[in-house]
């Protein structure tokens, strides 16, 4: 018969229907927030410590501190956050040579002082650095980040953020200049080299009882 | 114009719907694929600090989670209203970070252990008091690598 010629559709609109369901189900279920955050390593905790451990110099040491009232205090001075970023860097970098701003110690040097302490692996790291930056002097400055009990994690945060990025940014201007990449575009090796000479020196103090906090 | 009025019937014709479905499988692919289910029903209020220099979490299953914030409304009354600890599906106290830690690396490949995150998400009101005790309970855990998550700020 000349009606049959044509096979009858099947009829598809409910499979939008199931798959509706599923997407909403799917949507429903979804987080789609990329989790992302401040990354740091904790210090291990160590029970014998050596005890001739050298002192740090007072010049070499940043202190930053928020106490119970959020306020920021630097080197025992207040000072608003917007300023701090500036304030690391040019403790890091020390530009001229002040005598209250850390120390600095060429990283041959520092290459010597690894050997002396058979620390080879390290010895060679530094090495490298010097191969590609050039025999640059580095900092021996450490930021040390104190805060209170009853300091706001909010506050403690902000903080963090603004001196991973007084570090951050240094990083980012030595690749630059050695590799003409951002840091997230080198390969791994490449940013521990520039790490060698730009090394993430924040270290949070034990916790103490600062700022007249209860 | 009497040209298109010979063709056409007085009919509107139907507008085909084939290819609705593709459309919506397209759409489902898409949430499929970008999809991590919630693992936790979380009982407490996190609403986490903005940061700008943040760092992706890599391998989310080597990720461990402690959530800290205010119990929810309808916990208030069980567990008051001051910042609590949330491992997995329960409120606990800082004392019980280090068995969590453990039992989070029982659940990992050996060969992992050295890789894994322990991410931070705290309320932005909490006090940094609470944050310390924890942070000391990690390092006692020796799980060393933490990450304070944070929401992203667009400078």
């Amino acid at each position: 018969m000349p009606n049959n010629r044509k096979v009858p559709e099947i009829n598809s609109t409910s499979t939008a229907d199931i798959a509706f369901m599923l997407l909403i189900f799917f949507i429903v279920s979804t987080t789609m927030s990329i989790d992302a955050g401040i990354t740091r390593k904790l210090p291990p905790i160590e029970e014998d410590k050596p005890q001739d451990q050298p002192e740090v110099k007072e010049r070499n040491v940043f202190i930053v501190l928020i106490n119970r009232n959020n306020d920021l205090f630097v080197e025992n001075g207040p000072m608003d956050i917007s300023e701090l970023k500036e304030k690391t860097q040019e403790f890091i970098l020390n530009p001229n040579d002040a005598e209250n701003l850390p120390e600095k110690i060429l990283l041959s040097k520092k290459r010597d002082q690894a050997l002396q302490k058979k620390e080879n692996a390290k010895a060679k790291e530094i090495q490298k650095a010097i191969d590609i930056f050039g025999d640059r002097y580095v900092t021996k400055g450490v930021v040390s980040l104190q805060n209170d009990m009853s300091t706001k994690y909010e506050a403690y945060i902000k903080v963090q953020d603004e001196l991973m990025r007084a570090f951050n940014e240094l990083q980012n201007q030595l690749a630059k200049e050695a590799f003409g990449k951002e840091m997230d575009e080198l390969t791994e090796e490449e940013q521990d080299l520039v790490k060698v000479v730009f090394p993430l020196a924040i270290s949070e103090a034990e916790p103490a009882k600062v700022g007249g906090g209860k | 114009m009497s040209k298109f009025k010979k063709k056409g019937s007085n009919e509107l014709p139907a507008i085909s719907t084939a290819s609705l479905p593709d459309i919506v499988f397209m759409l489902l692919f898409f949430f499929m694929a970008a999809t991590t289910m919630r693992e936790v029903t979380l009982k407490i209020i996190v609403r986490m600090p903005e940061a700008s220099e943040v760092k992706k979490l890599e391998k989310k299953s080597l990720v461990s989670y402690i959530y800290v914030g205010k119990p929810n409304k309808q916990y208030e009354k069980k567990f008051g209203s001051e910042p609590r600890i949330q491992l997995n599906d329960a409120l606990k106290d800082i004392p019980d970070i280090g068995q969590y830690i453990a039992s989070e690396r029982e659940k990992r490949d050996e060969a992992d252990i050295p890789f894994m995150t322990t991410a931070l998400k705290v309320d932005g009101d909490t006090k940094m008091g609470i944050i310390t005790d924890i942070k000391q309970e990690l390092r006692k855990s020796n799980a060393l690598k933490i990450n304070y998550s944070t929401r992203k700020l667009i400078r």
